[in-house]
């Protein structure tokens, strides 16, 4: 059981250019595979162009209370960057003036943030109405003071988003971390007490799922109904819809991959998998990524790979939405994770 | 030739049969689509029979394919071997079904 991050343990992965290159090497360098520059020259989507601006992405921090085995972030306990509160002030300077409709507030452990509860507050007054925490569930059971985040996250109508790999223990422990199954069925139960999830309810819960393991999803409707019954009957919990989301091959997954000696079956079958119309739904066409200290990025995973936008403006402090959205969007090899079979967002499926 | 019958780079290829034969290969594989749709069994249902058969076949792409399938529709790994079970149990009661053809046979042959 992975116990610390890849960092903290000094792996050649936590180096981002050695990701970068054995993402561009191998297999795409002597051409069994096509780059994902060439695939989508083929349905001439290169490059790939932002559109209407709906989401502000902003990642509070790498710190989390779990070391999950396939975390894209190199997230957990021994990660020490944290969003200041001067990089939220201006994140909310921008959150006044931004198209974006909806705050998307992401970690680590977002909550772990000293600055979380006030960061909600001020953009709730600065007009954010739609905002998502991406929880993952434990750390309303980790400690006292966060106890209460279920009735903090109704006050504020935060749409919570929770992974949970799987509806039996056994998996879930294996892929997050021995104990999180009870803990995460614990604090779904007491975000239903308070409203969350519930039928006839504004208060929405949806959960994520990722395969724990070196294989793609399958079907969201079939996983979702899956998940429903067997939460229903076992433990009386309901939520709203389930987000398959596809690992993508980097960080710690990347790391899984090639130790497992899965790496490149898995990136054959993201290529194989390949949907065209997914591309034109890659969440990066309309969220805009913000690290922990200011950078902007295409999406959190080009964050994780240190990709910043290929803009003038590639701090939140400069911000300027419509050079932005002129920009075009950096792509790898990885971004065969978004467009495999019916897409891959953090919204769940895109095609 | 590779140095070995069975290599599990093959079975991406498995594609590759229509080459030599394009108008059967596509027919078979247009069969083979439907036969796993979602029909009056479940696509889940289908993909546990397949794992069953793909072990009484003894087909190594199979079981590859269908362990692999199996995991993407959240199948639990208790699920799919309690399937390779059920294969089992009639590969074994088929053998020793016969075990009734020997008894006529010496019952037959004896005085």
């Amino acid at each position: 059981m992975v116990k610390k991050s890849l960092l903290a343990r000094n792996n050649d992965l936590a180096n981002t250019e050695r990701q970068m290159e054995i993402l561009s090497n191998g297999i795409f360098a002597n051409g069994e595979l096509p780059t994902f520059a060439k695939k989508i020259k083929e349905t001439n989507q290169f490059p790939l162009r932002p559109k209407k601006l709906e989401i502000l992405q902003i990642n509070l921090g790498y710190m989390c209370n779990q070391v999950c085995a396939h975390c894209h972030v190199d997230a957990g306990p021994d990660r020490k960057e944290i969003m200041t509160q001067d990089t939220m002030r201006q994140c909310l300077e921008v959150i006044e003036k931004t198209e974006a409709h909806t705050l998307d507030l992401t970690g680590g452990a977002p909550e772990m943030n000293p600055h979380f509860r006030w960061f909600v507050e001020e953009a709730s007054k600065a007009g954010i109405k739609d905002f998502i925490v991406r929880s993952n569930l434990t750390i309303i059971r980790a400690n006292k003071k966060y106890h209460d985040l279920p009735e903090f996250f109704k006050k504020y109508n935060v749409h919570v988003v929770s992974s949970m790999p799987h509806w039996t223990r056994g998996k879930t422990d294996k892929q997050r971390g021995s104990g999180v199954f009870d803990k995460s069925i614990k604090a779904l139960q007491e975000l239903n007490a308070v409203g969350y999830g519930m039928p006839n309810s504004d208060l929405k819960l949806d959960l994520v799922y990722n395969p724990s393991g070196a294989y793609l999803p399958g079907d969201q409707m079939a996983l979702e109904n899956d998940f429903k019954k067997a939460l229903k009957e076992d433990f009386q919990i309901e939520f709203n819809s389930l987000f398959a989301i596809t690992n993508l091959p980097i960080s710690r997954f990347l790391d899984y991959l090639i130790a497992s000696e899965n790496y490149e079956d898995y990136m054959f079958a993201l290529v194989e998998a390949y949907n065209p119309t997914a591309v034109q739904n890659v969440m990066c066409t309309n969220t805009l990524s913000v690290s922990w200290d200011g950078w902007l990025y295409d999406c959190d995973f080009n964050q994780m790979l240190n990709l910043k936008v290929n803009s003038k403006v590639k701090h939140i402090s400069d911000y300027n939405e419509d050079l932005l959205q002129n920009r075009n969007i950096i792509i790898n090899q990885h971004c065969y994770g978004c467009t495999a079979g019916a897409g891959s967002s953090c919204q769940g499926v895109v095609a | 030739m590779s140095k070995t019958y069975y290599d599990p780079a093959d079975l991406r290829k498995f594609g590759n049969i229509s080459d030599w034969n394009k108008e059967l290969g596509d027919s078979f594989f247009e069969y083979y689509g439907k036969v796993f749709e979602e029909g009056s069994l479940t696509a889940r249902e289908k993909s546990l029979i397949a794992l069953a058969v793909s072990h009484t076949e003894q087909c190594p792409y199979c079981i590859d394919a269908y362990t692999k399938d199996g995991l993407q529709r959240g199948i639990t790994k208790e699920e799919m071997m309690e399937a390779v079970h059920v294969g089992a149990a009639i590969k074994s009661g088929a053998t020793l079904v016969h075990g009734v053809q020997m008894m006529n046979k010496v019952n037959k042959l004896e005085m």
